[in-house]
């Protein structure tokens, strides 16, 4: 049983997440590379972004009109390029078997040749000012779209966002929507332990910014956060979405070794088995 | 095969030296793993920081600490060192004259399929244009030891960057002829010069040894020390050859192959060819694959002297 087609709404999303899941191991598999503990944290986000909340779809990448999207934790590019296939932008089986092989354009950060991507990234910090720009592009042109972000929370680090974070409150940027990460974990560990992030709903609210903190992994918690987001007026938002890094296997999860882990063996038969458990259960919730 | 990585030498040179000399801080950015540097900070906490992913602030705090004559090494990925850090490198290490030693780490193309954001083609470049700031390419795990001893001796800014991968070794353990800021003849040659720095010295090495074969004798000239350079080496190399061919993981601008030939021109004119990675960004591929690709390995090198005698 499938969670859902080729584009359009899904009727299950967190079914399909799983789904999702799997092609992102399939790809470090197969790329003996990539960023697997932030890529399962961040697909729900993803998911909610792409099916529910954006109007993004192959079709309507030249329309001025369209939301814009920038993945600045561009190590997460596996989620990106899962969640993109499965919106029509690339056939999946083609990503997987080019996923950061010699001479692919299906490199480990995002790359805007490739359709459905606006902005090149992979270098943290730089997605949220890049989308204040957009935004106030938005403003300047009178548009309805909406700019949304998607940071880790271990790039939060970068004083680059937080002059961000101050440009976005100055010029009212309503139509901005971030998302964080807050999966708690970066390369060298607990992010607490690394730079300390605590207080992080107060940190941002405190810079003038809307601030909404729920389960990043919830499927409703992420849509009425999203929809939310969309009432405030005269001030950014910014989602703090709890998530689990490694989310979906009991292996990776909450464990700082997975973050650019390839999977082993025995390790990928024990995650995708996993991911079909949590899938079944998705689809009889 | 060589399963040593340069920075891993690194780590060694300072955990035995910050036995005695408390004064050695090694920072990171979110970067310990990648910079081999967790065995030091397991080991000296106190002589440990960790800024996390901040490589501005990695920079500028090491700055602060050198002015009060702490010997900070920031070890973090030379893509963010070198281009995110430049201006703190430029106003706190270079103008402001700190004992910072900046280690750009996974250097050149050596994170491959990650793409441009995480390559450092332009460092050379860009550290070297910066008055009063060292620039060292080093090619072996034997020679960056003997570096880095030779830097804690100094209290000059200086950047270094080694690569992500083990690579072969030039030299051995009794045998590395080191002087500081003096490139290393690796082997003598009159019919071409070789001049490499960093990965590129190993694949000159055996580009040499394939000519040789052939008839062809070629000397390699070793410029770990891309700033200052080694202009005396440079021209008696050139003196004594036909043609000059630089090798080099970067830019083909502004880097070890424009400064020899401008040294070249000036001094002993002379055809210079240099070998570097395109004005693009590089093709998909780990380091093998994009240095084959581009002919960035010995038959490269010697096919491009064969063409150019
Ligand atoms: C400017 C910059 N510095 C360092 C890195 C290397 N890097 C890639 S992922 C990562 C950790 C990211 O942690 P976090 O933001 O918490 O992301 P997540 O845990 O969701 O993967 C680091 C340091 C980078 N990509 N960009």
């Amino acid at each position: 049983m499938t969670a859902g087609g080729k584009e359009g709404k899904m009727e299950n999303l967190k079914a399909l997440s799983y789904d999702l899941r799997k092609n992102v191991v399939d790809m470090i598999m197969e790329g003996k590379g990539g960023h697997i503990g932030g890529d399962m944290s961040v697909m729900d986000i993803l998911v909610e972004l792409y099916f529910e909340q954006m109007n993004i779809s192959p079709e309507q990448m030249e329309d001025p009109d369209r939301d814009r999207f920038v993945m600045s934790k561009g190590h997460s590019v596996e989620a990106l390029y899962a969640v993109l296939a499965a919106k029509g932008f690339f056939p999946i089986e083609q990503v997987i078997r080019e996923f950061s092989k010699f001479g692919s354009k299906f490199i480990g950060h995002p790359n805007n040749k490739l359709p459905g991507i606006e902005m090149n990234s992979g270098s943290l910090g730089h997605g949220l000012p890049v989308c204040v720009g957009m935004a106030l592009a938005g403003k300047m042109d009178k548009k309805a779209y909406r700019v949304y972000t998607v940071m880790g929370d271990g790039e939060l680090a970068e004083g680059s966002v937080w002059e961000g974070v101050m440009a976005a409150h100055q010029y009212k940027l309503d139509n901005l929507c971030a998302v964080v990460d807050r999966n708690r974990l970066q390369i060298s560990g607990n992010t607490e332990d690394v730079m300390s992030h605590d207080s992080q709903e107060e940190r941002w609210s405190s810079f003038g910014w809307h601030v909404i903190s729920i389960d990043g992994n919830n499927y409703q918690e992420l849509k009425a956060a999203f929809e939310e987001a969309k009432t405030v007026k005269g001030s950014p938002t910014v989602i703090i979405a709890n998530t689990v890094k490694g989310f979906g296997s009991p292996l990776m999860e909450n464990k700082a070794n997975w973050h650019h882990k390839v999977p082993n063996a025995e390790e990928y038969t024990q995650i995708m088995k996993d991911l079909e458990t949590g899938k079944e259960a998705a689809l009889h919730e | 095969m060589n399963k040593i990585p340069n920075r891993q030498a690194i780590c060694e040179v300072l955990m035995e030296r910050a036995k005695e000399d408390k004064d050695i801080v090694v920072l990171c950015s979110d970067s310990r793993g990648s910079a081999s540097m967790t065995p030091f900070a397991e080991r000296f906490p106190e002589q440990f920081v960790e800024v996390g992913i901040a490589e501005q602030n990695l920079v500028s705090i090491s700055a602060g600490l050198a002015k009060c004559k702490k010997k900070p090494f920031a070890a973090s990925p030379a893509c963010f060192l070198s281009t995110r850090s430049y201006e703190q490198a430029k106003v706190d290490c270079a103008y402001s004259n700190t004992n910072v030693t900046l280690i750009g780490i996974s250097g050149g193309i050596s994170y491959g399929a990650l793409g441009m954001s995480h390559h450092s083609a332009q460092d050379i470049a860009a550290m070297s244009a910066i008055p009063n700031m060292r620039v060292y390419l080093p090619s072996d795990r034997f020679q960056t030891a003997k570096l880095i001893e030779a830097l804690l001796q100094d209290e000059k800014p200086s950047y270094i960057r080694v690569g992500r991968n083990a690579v072969e070794d030039i030299y051995t353990e009794d045998n590395c002829p080191f002087e500081m800021d003096r490139a290393t003849v690796v082997c003598e040659g009159n019919d071409a010069a070789i001049i490499a720095c960093g990965e590129m010295v190993k694949p000159a090495v055996d580009a040499a040894k394939l000519l040789e074969k052939e008839g062809i004798s070629v000397s390699v000239v070793d410029m770990y020390c891309v700033k200052p350079l080694d202009k005396k080496t440079i021209i008696q190399a050139a003196e004594h050859a036909k043609l000059v061919v630089t090798a080099e993981e970067h830019a083909p601008f502004g880097g070890l192959g424009s400064m020899v030939s401008q040294v070249v021109a000036q001094e002993c004119p002379k055809k210079v060819v240099n070998l570097a990675l395109p004005d693009a960004p590089v093709i998909t591929g780990n380091s093998r694959e994009v240095f084959d690709h581009y002919g960035l390995n010995a038959e490269g090198i010697a096919k491009t002297i064969k063409e150019n005698l």
